[in-house]
């Protein structure tokens, strides 16, 4: 990146510390986390989702009301949106050189995992309420 | 003004030989991608689950068909996959598994095992739910 702004540091020297991302590791320290609660998580989500397997509306919100099922999907959905969220802006990033168009693809990355975990854990929060 | 260093930049892909871990890690991206939108379907589900029968219903009517299944089924094995992977990645992220032949039985295992809980789990959800 070019900068024209008069500076005694050198561009070894702005992107050390934190690095280019200006957040250090946070990122990849987030995306492991994420990643082993939802290998922790895979199994449970599993079993919830086979017992669901050919079982009409009645049924399936009777099994998604109850409160360790619940709990669990909550979990696995925070965990998941959070780690595609990282995921995707790493391919971003990558793939995509043109400063705004990351920039927006950026943004758009955050608004669609947000929009899915927020309706996901409405929609579950609305079924362990009673519908 | 900060002078411009031209470094030397590494080769695009196209010139390396083709190896199994290179062409795994590009499967774990893709089907990282893949889940990505699938989430989508996830996300259906659960809203379909708590608007009421008619919306559980159409979810069910694309699930059940052809298109659905095979859309979900690439979804499955999309998930077995990335998760196998991932937890080989892990183990290359704690130090281990980095000789060659290590690397390659990781990466064998993870393709295997990928597709094999995939057919696993399908054939416990035929019979639990008698092909729905």
């Amino acid at each position: 990146m070019s900068d024209s702004r008069s500076s005694m540091r050198t561009p070894l020297g702005r992107v050390r510390n934190l690095g280019a991302s200006h957040s250090g590791t946070t990122d990849f320290w987030r995306q492991r986390l994420t990643a082993v609660a939802m290998t922790l998580l895979i199994v449970p989500v599993l079993f919830v989702v086979l017992t669901l397997v050919g079982r009409n509306h009645a049924g399936a919100t009777q099994i998604l009301g109850s409160l360790p099922i619940a709990i669990i999907l909550l979990l696995f959905i925070v965990a998941s949106t959070w780690h595609m969220k990282i995921g995707m802006q790493v391919v971003i990033e990558d793939y995509v050189h043109n400063e705004k168009l990351k920039l927006a693809g950026i943004m758009a990355n955050n608004f669609f995992c947000a929009a899915v975990a927020l309706a996901s854990i409405y929609a579950l929060l609305k079924l362990s309420s009673g519908v | 003004m900060t002078a411009r260093i031209e470094r030397p930049l590494s080769p695009h892909i196209q010139t390396y030989r083709w190896t199994l871990t290179m062409a795994l890690s590009i499967v774990h991206r893709a089907t990282g991608i893949a889940l990505y939108a699938g989430t989508l379907l996830l996300a259906w589900w659960l809203i379909a689950a708590a608007s009421g029968p008619s919306a559980y219903a159409n979810l069910q009517a694309f699930t059940g068909s052809f298109i659905g299944k095979l859309i979900v089924f690439g979804y499955t094995w999309a998930l077995m996959h990335h998760l196998l992977s991932g937890i080989r990645h892990f183990v290359w992220d704690l130090g281990y598994g980095f000789k060659a032949n290590e690397r390659e039985a990781l990466t064998w295992a993870a393709l295997i095992g990928g597709i094999v809980l995939t057919v696993l789990i399908w054939i416990i959800a035929y019979a639990i739910g008698g092909g729905r």
